[in-house]
């Protein structure tokens, strides 16, 4: 019975007693790394979009409580047309995007590509397509200072485009680079759930702004 | 006893349990003694919401007090009856009775408190003033207060930031077209008359101050964009200093003033003579 | 190499140049130290600002070799609270107890190789070091650093110069560096609560984690939340400051004769948004070390801690309240004075489970085999503190009291009580009882206990005054006692105060000296030297490159199974299979 100290007790326990069958690999690989498994890094987007919609409820609530101030010198400002045209390019991006992940389960790469790549241009189109709303915006003498309203529109639009800027960063990234440390699955169900978190965040933020206009 | 647990037996346990048992009880001495012995109080309360204050504060004194006393006592107890002297630990995962009991006790010990400090707030905070109570207006700014009266047409004067000029004698930017501010009295300390409502109304010219009259135990934060209503009926004559508490700047430690209560005549004729240098 | 395309090289071999790894690596363990020397280094410099303004506060008067024109002036002074409170707040008390001892123990007590996100995690540490960098820099630039407090309140914060000396380009280092210093927090968060949710060992459970890995866990959602709230107001300050918007600068302004520009924005959204963050911030700052002292007291008890599950329980409620009491920050603020009464009500709340926890802990002490290791002294400590610290904020938490309290020394006083002392000796528990695996010594204990003791004397001299100086009316971020008549009654308590600070602070030396040397001339350490029952413990000391060199451990039982009836030993490690203990040894048959 064992008498022995701990460490002799690790020592005999070392070997590994049966092998384990765990999430991280098989039983007969003792003495390989457990590593990372794949689902972490989809916990590791969900988390980072909790952050980030946290961030924006923060200037959400920063935008209601400073409509809301009485005799507020807020005025609703006229939102540039072009703002219709960028939701259906972001909405229609979400969709082609789910497209390529449906085509790449399904094992069509050629296809998952091809609407990857349109993924990828239509996410551009959209950032185009709201710098163009900021020059409609100055045409209309409407700029970051000039009313709290238009300072709210700035502040989100600017925001939110970064961060589209940033996933379209990630989209060229998984287009062009094999990841070592993610399988091409993974690669895409997290740049997928980053691309439809901002899609459906920039529905929030304009029906905001529709809400005021 | 096994050479493991032999090679971790500090050595004379009985002295570091002793000095934390003793140096917890001398930290409850001490702390019991300076409140018991007031050696530090607040001044003397002026007003009845000051009263309910103290009352408020008196009552969370007893509770937090007992609560501190049995805790510390007992953490005393505990490290010095449980040093290890050899003896064999109880294997205890805990006890759900015992659980529930204190978490039962202590909500209702702590919200019982916050439930029971709702008068000493409403009354000061949620009653509106009263009708005949004297309107003077509390302007803030780096690093002085000023205050103003509405004088016999009971309304204040229009302001315009524009017009503020403290060295040509406009600090607070009265329009001087407008006629309900000709007979403003504006002066740089507050005097108010015994046991007549009072309903100050803070404004800041700047950044952020406050206004704190300790004897009222009243304090609020003035904020520029805001006019912040503030109401208190001081019930004993004395003069009594104002103190800003938010950060202002550098001047903020300078910032203060002084609250006059004074007898009603006194007041007449504080308002009288004022009303002759505007 | 490995032939597994999931597995990252960096913890299948330890890489080879001095620069890669000690300065940018990606091990956890080398960015724990990482960050535990730069929250070191932070303190060494918050302790020496509040030093001077100690002195400050009782010799005003004093010649300052140092200072040109000789007298501290009262910016000076304000620049010193500032950016002392910033310091600490930001680059001690969320960066020692989180940063520094969760990254290098949380992969060690969930048997994992490495956090989730390696490069991440060295990218977080590098941006926190850019923080603090930035942060510093403001002492040096023209105006120098800024006199808004760590709290920054717009107007004072948003409208440049014209407000006061260090409103310039001192505030606006101040703010670059805090937003900087939220996404390194945020990036942290999202490693620590990916590793933790993915990454435990086989048979680890949640009822199975160790209480500190539980503290981590609900401190790194908090972080994620309300760094992000901070971030945004930040943002929103900056704009003000540069760009003339007006989201927190009203209209009408005139500062020093100048008319202000500006027009509808609310001082008061700023304080909402900030104090969103901040109250949640301090259960940052106090949330590891609960964490880290249940765990110390149950080794030193040897016994399991008191009601595990209730003290997991209780970590979440404190967590998820904290959210909810921001207004107690803003009773006198202007706030509607009925939401006034609402965050009073959740706030007195909040005070529940944080008794439990004390209970508990009283619970885990009691009926044990106390030994009084430098860790337990300080672990004892803490709980001495927060029980303090807790109840005066009973009264802080009452409006109608926090109407007299309110900016005076006693929220000075109770602040830090819980977070300048409490939270401190969670750090110092934690390193007492952790150097030994992360340096393969001990530290002298000897040293360790005279620390304790003038510590714990010592800080108890410095905070306890301050709660009589803020009752009979002493104001906070005064630079002196020379405006209201009635302050200089409260000098002498000043004085004794001061005292303290300069004697509890030299004391301090005696960690340093005890560390420092102990790092190279320290005793051998074995792995387990106080013979516990996680997962750290069985791996060498300092740990190998990938932790437990080449094997990962599987989790058996719960974290704190010690003195079990009828074992052969006092304490059962977690991933020993019940196979190896020999069928004389029985355990209990609930696996936590």
């Amino acid at each position: 019975m064992p008498t022995s100290s701990i460490d002799e007790l690790i020592e005999r326990d070392g070997g590994g007693g049966a092998g384990y069958h765990g999430p991280f690999g098989n039983g007969d690989d003792w003495s390989g790394n457990p590593g990372i498994p794949q689902r972490t890094y989809v916990t590791g987007m969900i988390l980072a979009v909790g952050g980030i919609l946290m961030f924006f409820m923060a200037l959400v609530s920063a935008w209601v409580v400073r409509r809301g101030f009485p005799n507020s010198d807020w005025q609703p400002i006229a939102l540039p047309r072009i703002l219709w045209l960028n939701t259906v390019i972001l909405v229609a991006s979400s969709f082609t995007l789910a497209r390529s992940r449906h085509s790449l389960i399904a094992g069509r790469d050629t296809d998952s590509r091809h609407w990857w790549g349109v993924t990828t241009i239509l996410g551009a189109l959209f950032l185009v397509g709201q710098l163009l709303a900021w020059r409609q915006m100055f045409a209309a003498g409407l700029f970051l200072a000039t009313n709290p309203s238009s300072s709210f529109f700035y502040v989100f639009t600017a925001a939110h485009g970064l961060h589209v800027l940033g996933g379209i960063a990630a989209l060229l990234l998984v287009a062009w680079h094999s990841p070592r440390r993610l399988t091409r699955e993974t690669a895409t169900h997290v740049v997928a759930l980053y691309w439809h978190f901002l899609s459906a965040l920039w529905l929030i933020i304009f029906a905001l702004f529709l809400l005021e206009a | 006893m096994s050479s493991v647990a032999s090679r971790f037996k500090s050595r004379g346990t009985a002295s570091p349990a002793f000095l934390l048992a003793v140096f917890l009880v001398i930290l409850v001495a001490a702390t019991v003694y300076v409140f018991v012995a007031r050696l530090y109080p607040a001044p003397p309360p002026i007003s009845r919401d000051a009263v309910l204050v103290d009352r408020q504060y008196d009552l969370t004194l007893w509770v937090a007090g007992a609560a501190f006393v049995l805790a510390q006592l007992g953490l005393a107890w505990a490290v010095f009856r449980y040093r290890d002297c050899g003896q064999q630990a109880s294997h205890i995962r805990g006890n759900v009775a015992l659980e529930i009991l204190w978490t039962f006790v202590t909500l209702l010990a702590f919200v019982g408190l916050g439930i029971l400090g709702r008068n000493a707030w409403a009354g000061a905070r949620f009653t509106p003033s009263a009708p005949d109570a004297i309107q003077i207006e509390v302007t803030t700014n780096q690093f002085v207060y000023t205050f103003r009266y509405p004088g016999p047409d009971g309304k204040f004067g229009r302001l315009d930031p524009s017009l503020v000029s403290a060295p040509t004698g406009n600090p607070l930017g009265i329009d001087a077209n407008d006629p309900a501010g000709k007979d403003d009295i504006v002066v740089s300390e507050l005097t108010v008359p015994v046991n007549r409502p009072v309903e100050l109304l803070l404004r800041s010219q700047d950044v952020v101050h406050n206004f704190f009259v300790r004897e009222l135990r009243l304090q609020q934060d003035a904020v520029p964009g805001m006019l912040i209503p503030v109401n208190f009926t001081a019930e004993r004559i004395g003069t009594y200093e104002i103190v800003c508490t938010q950060l202002c700047g550098l001047g903020h430690y300078k910032m203060n003033g002084l609250l006059h209560v004074v007898p009603q005549s006194d007041y007449a004729a504080f308002l009288k003579r004022e009303a002759l240098v505007q | 190499m490995s032939s597994n395309p999931q597995v990252a090289d960096s913890v299948t071999h330890a890489p080879n140049s001095l620069l890669r790894r000690y300065v940018f690596s990606t091990d956890h363990k080398i960015i724990g130290l990482q960050y535990f020397f730069l929250a070191l280094a932070a303190v060494t410099i918050g302790v020496i600002l509040s030093l001077l303004m100690r002195f400050h506060l009782v010799w005003p008067a004093a010649h300052l070799p140092f200072i040109a024109g000789g007298i501290m002036t009262p910016e000076q002074y304000l620049a010193l609270v500032t950016m002392h409170g910033t310091i600490m707040v930001f680059f001690v008390l969320t960066t020692a107890p989180q940063s520094a001892f969760g990254n290098y123990f949380l992969p060690l007590q969930i048997g994992a190789p490495d956090m989730a996100f390696p490069r991440l995690n060295m990218f977080s540490f590098w941006l926190t070091f850019l923080a603090f960098v930035v942060m510093l820099s403001a002492f040096f630039v023209p105006g120098g650093a800024p006199i808004s407090g760590w709290t920054a309140y717009p107007p004072l914060s948003g409208l440049g110069e014209v407000t006061g000396p260090g409103e310039g380009i001192g505030q606006s280092l101040w703010v670059a560096s805090i937003l900087i210093f939220c996404v390194a927090s945020l990036l942290g968060s999202i490693n620590f609560l990916s590793t933790t949710i993915d990454m435990r060992a086989p048979g680890m459970t949640l009822t199975r984690m160790p209480l500190t890995v539980w503290a981590w866990f609900v401190t790194a959602i908090l972080s994620l939340l309300a760094f992000s709230v901070l971030f945004a107001g930040g943002i929103l300050l900056v704009l003000d400051r540069v760009a003339a918007t007006s989201f927190f600068l009203p209209a009408g302004l005139v500062v020093s004769g100048e008319v202000q520009t500006h027009g509808g924005g609310s001082p008061l959204l700023w304080q909402h948004l900030f104090w969103f963050f901040g109250h949640p911030e301090v259960y940052i700052a106090i949330l590891p070390g609960m964490g880290v002292v249940s765990h110390i007291l149950a080794n030193f008890s040897r016994k399991p801690v008191f009601g595990y599950r209730a003290m997991a329980f209780a970590l979440c409620a404190i967590g998820f309240l904290g959210f909810l009491v921001w207004g107690h920050h803003m009773f006198v603020s202007g706030m509607n004075p009925y939401s006034g009464l609402t965050f009073s009500l959740l706030t007195v709340s909040i005070g529940v489970p944080s008794a439990v926890k004390t209970f508990n802990w009283l619970g885990t002490l009691w009926g044990g085999k106390i030994q009084f290791h430098s860790p337990m002294l300080f672990a004892i400590g803490f709980v001495s503190f927060f029980v303090t610290g807790g109840l005066s904020g009973i009264f802080l938490a009452q409006p109608a009291i926090d109407t007299e309290l309110h900016a005076t020394y006693y929220v000075v006083g109770h602040f830090h009580i819980v977070m300048g002392v409490a939270a401190i000796f969670g750090i110092f528990a934690a390193t007492y009882y952790w150097f030994p695996k992360m340096f393969g010594r001990r530290m002298n204990e000897s040293l360790g206990k005279f620390h304790f003791w003038l510590t714990f004397a010592g800080v108890y001299c410095i905070f306890m005054p301050m709660h009589f100086v803020g009752i009979a009316g002493g104001i906070r971020r005064y630079a002196d006692a020379t405006g209201a008549t009635y302050l200089a009654a409260l000098q002498p308590l000043h004085q004794f105060m001061t005292i303290a600070a300069f004697v509890t602070a030299a004391a301090q030396l005696i960690f340093f000296y005890n560390f420092f040397r102990s790092l190279k001339k320290g005793e051998a350490a074995s792995a387990n030297p106080w013979n516990a029952t996680t997962l750290e413990w069985i791996t060498a000391s300092p740990p190998p490159s990938d932790n437990f060199g080449g094997r990962f451990p599987r989790v058996h039982r719960g974290p704190y199974e010690y003195s079990v009836p009828g074992a052969t030993q006092d304490f059962l490690p977690q991933h020993l299979a019940p196979e190896a203990l020999g069928s004389a040894n029985k355990e209990p048959n609930n696996a936590n």
